[in-house]
């Protein structure tokens, strides 16, 4: 496994066929985003398959080249050179245009799918091999979205490539994106099977304990429907609840979980820019747990009007439902989710908005064997841990005291492990004896962030 | 008597991790009013952090540990003004901005600054040291738009600034008087490790070479300087990590006495009354049989403040460090050391080495030939927990009875790969009556054994 060995070349300045591979690599990514800009707007003029899906190709073939190189240039201590300097990870003018487009692509994607009309046709030829059946904003959603996690995994492994946590986490993300969030379900459309995503569980899929959902499951699926519904429950409520309590909340969320996935990933290079401050966190409370009721809440209405056959709730159900849908499901966990990584970090989703994650956390809080321990009382305050926690958690609140981390909101990256210049953290699960209590080197403050 | 009241007033110079520290252990247990004053900045930051700030990893505002509010609710009134005297008559200080201030307890945690060495040239532009939130400003004025740099020392500092400049594509030379970096700490094979690491990544190494004087330009910035072997190295920045000494200037007439720095007894007592000292700024009357006379470390700082805070509460003891422990990191290897493993042995100490064939980790256990107690332990690249490391030292534990407990250390990572083995199977062939323990330690039995844990239970 690589351990922290450096390549001779590791701090000289670039030689010229370094270069030329990056150049190469831009020129690449130019020609791929023209592709795919003329397959989107020019699809009467040119095949949209040949310049859309060709694009998208000659893209991540660019794409992996500049990755490739820039990244094994630098040692692993090199990595976050200059990120809060440069204006793509400091909020800066193309930090703002990045965000602007990806939001623009949700808007487009959840309330004008019309209008990619040119880029769905250029996943034609992939939808139909992969699902026998014609491409949809759906899946040329799920194709950019799994090739983002694909493409900038590659990224996350050669920039965490001395740690073999990191990398064992990061190919697991990528194996569950492609395999259980792509390609899975592409095979049971291809088989005439209803679309189930196999890592999605209620709450955070949602609907997947609807009533509705259920109902067509079972009638579209029969036994295999009823294999899914059995799955889901599983995980809801007994898999879940055991995972957690063994290694915390990260067995999901930084392991198996897609919007997980997507942050680990595409979003790594923003994960410095989650608000650290104490308001934060009180925004925080106030928001998450609020939605996991919404859900709970509304799962129960529908059940109710189910067996009452509407007679209890009336349309009540339904109302909350399509509000949550529309409120929390798109507007939340797509356009700000995923819109906003370059301007206020790559877990906004999971850290105000998710319900599995609020699910998970209450879970990890209090009934875990999860939490990051801290070194003694080797600590220096430096502010790495929180700097690059994307949860926006004070890591070094909890650090520099000498106590071990145990918020709810950790999903268990092992970043702050890894950008600790002195070693000092380790996530590990232990007995729940003693879990709070810290180091007997240190005396520390009593003082609580929140009430 | 020591103790402070309710209605008395302490009041700190100086706002580093020894100051603030001291403020923050008080105010736990005393109603006392308490005032930071630091020339510095308003806010504590982290000063090991400076480095991070200039490579982009971070920005000022994130290596400042504890926000606006924390202050405010703990009640510890921040003064960011510059301390002209001290009239220990009047126990007043004099500010530079403010009025002056009034205090009952003083206590002077005013830190170091880097220490020079009357070379010629050396007050040139683009010479400097890099100790404060100053010196981070100026190397940043100084370096910019420079091609080549030169580090005069070979410790802790001077590895920083140059991963510092590395980060910025300036070409780095540093003179180092060993013979390897940082041997004056380090044993050979550990600072050969090191060394070799440091110049991986493009850092040329003098080695055994000072400085003997700095050459100017025009404009009076520096331009290159003459080595004592007779080499002219052109560059256009000289950093200077020769070690650091007290900031006690201010204090002159006030009546203390100062040595290298502000003498203290082992209670951190000055030779006026109610006027303490500690850290970096403060220098032990009479250091225990083999102790420093000053200790300048981060952890030592926050030690000192812990026992101090002790005694200011009215529970007076002694300043007693304990097991000595340090950490740091060269460019992608960290160090870690618990105890005491010097650069060169005597005749009676003998140690299990280990290091990998990348030579990027390596371990050492240093212990006693005759009695096979552990003296200390070297870490690079490998992380070991430190309460148990702690432990071991404090309960006097031999070679032998850390064997038993040696799985239970390793502090490294869920899946990276363990290195105990290599030390076991040295260990055995070393000792080859000694029995593997029968069965594997688990650090959380020892934790719970050894109560290795405090019974705090706040969250």
């Amino acid at each position: 496994m690589p351990t922290a060995v450096i390549s001779p070349t590791a701090t000289t300045p670039p030689t010229t066929s370094q270069n030329v591979v990056k150049m190469v690599g831009l020129v690449l990514i130019s020609i791929g985003l023209l592709g795919i800009l003329v397959a989107a707007v020019g699809a009467d003029y040119l095949s949209p398959v040949f310049t859309g899906l060709g694009g998208t190709a000659v893209f991540t073939v660019g794409a992996l080249l500049y990755i490739w190189q820039s990244r094994r240039r630098k040692s692993p201590a090199e990595q976050n050179h200059g990120l809060w300097q440069q204006e793509a990870t400091s909020r800066g003018a193309s930090a703002w245009v990045i965000g602007f487009v990806l939001t623009g692509f949700y808007v487009l994607l959840y309330w004008f799918p019309d209008t990619l009309q040119g880029l769905i046709q250029a996943m034609e030829p992939l939808s139909q091999w992969l699902r026998n059946r014609p491409s949809d904003q759906w899946f040329l959603y799920g194709t950019f979205y799994t090739l983002a996690v694909l493409i900038m995994g590659v990224y996350a492994l050669l920039k965490y490539r001395n740690s073999r946590y990191h990398i064992i986490r990061t190919i697991s993300v990528m194996f569950f994106q492609l395999g259980f969030a792509f390609l899975l379900p592409g095979l049971l459309l291809m088989l005439n099977q209803p679309e189930y995503y196999f890592s999605y569980f209620w709450p955070l899929k949602y609907d997947y304990l609807f009533p509705s959902t259920i109902e067509y499951l079972v009638r579209d699926g029969a036994a295999l429907g009823v294999f899914m519904i059995f799955w889901g429950a599983v995980f809801s409520f007994l898999a879940t609840p055991v995972l957690t309590y063994f290694y915390g909340k990260r067995w999901y969320c930084s392991w198996v979980c897609g919007c997980g996935g997507l942050a680990e990933t595409a979003g790594d290079p923003y994960r410095h820019l989650s608000d650290k401050s104490r308001k934060a966190w009180r925004w925080e409370v106030a928001i998450i747990y609020p939605i996991l009721g919404f859900v709970i809440l509304t799962t129960l209405f529908l059940w109710v009007n189910s067996w009452s056959e509407g007679r209890l709730l009336g349309d009540l159900s339904g109302g909350f439902a399509q509000t949550y849908g529309f409120f929390i499901g798109a507007m939340f966990s797509g356009v700000i989710g995923v819109g906003f990584y370059p301007l206020m970090g790559n877990r906004v989703w999971c850290r105000f908005g998710c319900p599995m994650a609020a699910y998970l956390g209450l879970l990890q809080k209090y009934f875990s064997r999860f939490r990051i321990t801290t070194n003694g009382g080797q600590c220096i305050s430096c502010g790495n841990c929180s700097t690059y926690c994307e949860m926006g958690i004070d890591v070094r609140w909890y650090a520099q005291q000498g106590e071990p981390i145990i918020r709810a909101a950790c999903v268990g990256c092992g970043i702050c492990a890894h950008v600790c210049p002195r070693g000092v953290l380790k996530l590990e699960n232990g007995p729940r004896e003693g879990r709070y209590a810290g180091t007997p080197l240190i005396s520390r403050d009593e003082l609580r962030i929140l009430d | 008597m020591n103790q402070i009241k309710a209605q008395e007033h302490l009041v700190i110079i100086g706002n580093g991790i020894a100051g603030v520290t001291l403020a923050q252990r008080v105010r736990q247990r005393s109603d006392c009013r308490i005032t930071i004053v630091s020339a510095e900045s308003q806010l504590h930051f982290s000063r090991t952090a400076l480095m991070y700030v200039y490579m982009g990893h971070m920005r000022f505002q994130d290596i400042v540990p504890y926000a606006d509010w924390y202050w405010q609710e703990q009640k510890i009134e921040l003064v960011h003004d510059y301390v002209e005297r001290v009239e220990t008559s009047d126990k007043k200080l004099v500010l530079r901005e403010g009025p002056p201030l009034h205090y009952d307890k003083l206590v002077l945690a005013t830190g170091s600054s880097a220490a020079y060495y009357d070379w010629p040239g050396q007050t040139l532009k683009g010479v400097q040291g890099l100790v404060s939130l100053q010196d981070l400003e100026l190397m940043e004025a100084n370096t910019a738009g420079i091609q080549q740099a030169v580090i005069i020392g070979g410790g802790l500092i001077g590895v920083e600034m140059a991963e510092m400049l590395r980060s910025r594509g300036i070409a780095v030379t540093m003179l180092i008087r060993d013979k390897l970096y940082w041997h004056n700490v380090l044993p050979e094979e550990e600072a050969r490790l090191v060394t070799d690491h440091i110049r991986q990544h493009g850092i040329e190494l003098l080695l055994q070479e000072e400085l003997q004087e700095i050459l100017a330009d025009d404009a009076g910035r520096v331009r290159a300087i003459h080595t004592r072997s007779g080499k002219e190295l052109p560059c256009q920045f000289v950093g200077i990590t020769t070690g650091v000494k007290p900031n006690v200037e201010f204090l002159k007439g006030a009546g203390i006495e100062i040595e290298k720095g502000i003498l203290v007894n082992e209670f951190f007592e000055t030779s006026q009354p109610d006027v303490y000292a500690l850290s970096d700024c403060a220098q032990f009357r009479n250091p225990a049989p083999g102790q420093p006379m000053m200790e300048q470390l981060w952890y030592t700082a926050r030690l000192h403040a812990e026992a101090l805070a002790s005694t200011l509460l009215g529970d007076r003891k002694p300043y007693q460090r304990g097991p000595w422990f340090n950490s740091a990191k060269f460019f992608d290897i960290e160090y870690q050391t618990y105890g005491f493993v010097p650069a060169r042995f005597t005749e009676q100490q003998e140690s299990l080495y280990w290091q990998n064939e990348e030579a990027t980790k390596a371990i050492r256990l240093l212990y006693d030939k005759k009695t096979a107690k552990l003296l200390g332990i070297n870490l690079l690249g490998v992380r070991y927990r430190h309460d148990l490391c702690h432990h071991w030292l404090q309960q006097g534990y031999t070679l032998h009875d850390v064997m038993q407990e040696l799985p239970a250390v390793n502090f490294d990572p869920e899946f990276f790969q363990r290195y105990e083995e290599e030390l076991l199977s040295q260990y055995y062939t070393r000792f080859p009556d000694r029995q593997p323990p029968v069965k594997h330690s688990n650090w959380w039995e020892l934790r719970k054994r050894f109560g290795l844990f405090s019974d705090s239970t706040s969250c």
